[in-house]
């Protein structure tokens, strides 16, 4: 005897050792066909669902492809060592680099991350272990309005404090206003990390005659660290592209320059220099600025993840 | 019906610590109306109970008694919790013989807990330090007094000698803490608490996530640190109470039911609920 297919034992009555095998009735038919009409039904419609989900996973990765692809055949071809080594050429000339922005760049976002981490990372571990306090919440919508800033207004707020007292743009006040940006970050990546540090250790600390500080600090931002580290690069890749609050502080720069207190090139704004400009020369290397902008930001999110694996590959906890 | 079996072959043991050394032993910890509060509502009520000097203290009831409250009043835990209060004494009996009541407005709380050490429930290593930083971690926070690193190692390994880990970490010292297991990990918390020397020792249900041979070789533990120190276990394995302790004590709905000698809490006990808890009536 063959096994009937499922589908099959929906219309045939289980058949009984005892029992002859009988004809199902036709209300018993008309049940079963019902039955399997809203299977299919369901998976029908199961199918169709997840394919929107793959959909709209591939429709979000669209926009990066499009772009990297379009950078890519628009500014690979004017970058090379040069890009990386040569100070911008005048209007005319072929080649040259960007040099400057380049490192006007490291400059601004690292004055940034000396700003915004601190003032982050323990913003962070305050909204964490004191959660409940009327200050706690105060700070954490604050900081979520911050958050929000449209970052010209970060820009304008940066000019009005660091840029118009001593007259002149600098390279400081643009990494402050980066920094700035970059605290609501951190401070909600530091919260999040911290709160995964199981309340167990924070008492094995306390037991063993922690005072309180210590406890915070050595075991549980130790604890919590790669996440805060994870987090702290991802605000720094999000804020190296910034380029509004840059345009009154850093101001730019076609010189080269790695002053603090005076005016320094970043990409964006080079790239927003050059990419208005009528000049065809300027617009490729501002395609190639992009281009390697892009790279940075990837790198820094690449170093990222390379961060989080090593916190979820090691330790084992 | 296990209980009772146990029980019998652990009293003659204990006769030599009974009876009359019990009178002359002090008691190390000793509390007096002590209470416990989450906000309002009372979790430990009126709890006087003296534990001794180098014996072992059990303290049995079921979930939600109030029985590892009353432990983390013992070394001020309990105050860490938001909105935990705390009613009544707790004396602590110093190595130089003067009892000094801990609540008490000049004493520091983390003063208190350098001499009353705790092991948890669930093992708890630092996951970011290696095996020795962890046994190391009390000391390093003793500050000034916190002794020199040549030291440190010494007291590392014989922390980790009594704890009965030693032979199985001794080649990793600088390795990860959370790679050992269960047990080991367990044992791990006990020597780092063992490392700072304290006078008495909480363990809060120390083998409850423990497999039966981990359990078995922490109860050992139990059993030998009692030659020098005072050790408080909670615990709601009554088998365990009367494996490892010398006095037990029952407690129900936050309240003190009844103490005495572990033996003669399993096979006669005084109280009735006693009784109806240690013969399987509830819990």
């Amino acid at each position: 005897m063959t096994v009937p297919p499922p589908s099959a034992a929906l219309h045939a009555p289980v058949p009984s050792p005892t029992r002859q095998p009988q004809r199902p009735s036709g209300r018993q038919r008309a049940f079963a066909e019902r039955t399997v009409r809203k299977i299919r039904r369901r998976r029908a419609a199961n199918v169709a669902m997840v394919g929107l989900t793959y959909l709209a996973a591939a429709l979000a990765t669209v926009p990066l492809v499009l772009i990297l692809a379009h950078l890519l055949t628009k500014g690979a071809s004017s970058v090379g060592l040069d890009f990386f080594t040569q100070m911008p050429k005048p209007v005319g000339d072929a080649g040259g680099g960007m040099a400057n922005a380049i490192v006007g760049t490291l400059i601004v976002i690292s004055i940034a991350a000396a700003f915004g981490l601190p003032v982050g990372i323990g913003a962070g571990l305050y909204l964490a272990e004191r959660r409940g306090t009327p200050l706690a919440t105060t700070v954490r919508f604050l900081s979520d309005v911050l958050n929000g800033l449209p970052s010209i207004v970060i820009g304008i707020f940066a000019w009005e404090f660091l840029v118009r007292p001593v007259r002149h743009f600098s390279a400081l006040a643009g990494g402050i206003a980066l920094g700035a940006m970059m605290i609501p970050l951190v401070t909600r990546a530091t919260e999040e990390m911290v709160r995964t540090v199981p309340t167990s250790l924070r008492e094995a600390a306390l037991a063993l005659g922690y005072p309180q500080w210590r406890t915070s600090l050595t075991v549980v931002l130790r604890t919590a660290l790669p996440g805060i580290v994870t987090g702290a690069l991802v605000a720094l890749a999000r804020v190296a592209g910034e380029t509004a609050p840059l345009l009154f502080t850093a101001f730019g720069n076609q010189f080269w320059s790695t002053a603090l207190d005076e005016p320094v090139a970043a990409l964006p704004l080079q790239i927003f220099t050059y990419a208005i400009s009528p000049y065809d020369e300027w617009h490729a290397q501002a395609w190639a600025g992009a281009l390697v902008l892009l790279a940075i930001v990837l790198v820094i999110s690449l170093v990222a993840r390379f961060a989080t694996r090593a916190r979820y590959g090691g330790g084992g906890d | 019906m296990v209980a009772a079996t146990e029980a019998r072959t652990v009293a003659p043991s204990l006769a030599a610590g009974q009876g009359p050394s019990v009178a002359v032993s002090p008691a190390r910890v000793l509390t007096d109306g002590l209470g416990a509060f989450f906000g309002q509502t009372p979790a430990v009520r009126g709890v006087s109970l003296k534990c001794y000097d180098r014996q072992v203290t059990a303290i049995i009831g079921p979930s939600g008694c109030g029985k590892s409250t009353l432990l983390r009043c013992l070394n001020r835990m309990h105050e860490t919790v938001p909105g935990a209060r705390v009613s009544g004494r707790v004396e602590l009996l110093a190595r130089d013989g003067a009892a000094q009541d801990i609540y008490a407005r000049t004493v520091d709380p983390i003063a208190v807990r350098r001499h009353v050490g705790m092991v948890f429930q669930r093992p708890t290593p630092f996951p970011t330090m290696s095996i020795r930083d962890n046994v190391a971690a009390g000391l390093r926070v003793l500050g000034r007094s916190a002794p020199p690193r040549r030291e440190v190692e010494e007291i590392v390994e014989r922390a980790l000698r009594r704890a009965a880990l030693w032979d199985e970490v001794k080649d990793r010292l600088k390795g990860s803490a959370t790679a050992l297991s269960g047990g080991q990990q367990q044992r791990l918390c006990i020597a780092r608490a063992l490392a700072t020397a304290p006078e008495v020792l909480l363990l809060d249900e120390p083998t409850a996530s423990l497999d039966p041979i981990s359990t078995q070789r922490v109860e050992e533990l139990v059993y030998e640190l009692r030659r020098d120190m005072t050790v408080v276990v909670v615990t709601h394995n009554m088998q365990q109470a009367a494996r490892v302790s010398d006095r037990t004590a029952f407690m129900l709905a936050g309240e003190l039911v009844e103490v005495s000698a572990t033996g003669d809490l399993f096979t006669n006990p005084r109280d009735e609920r006693t009784e109806a808890y240690i013969t399987g009536r509830f819990g």
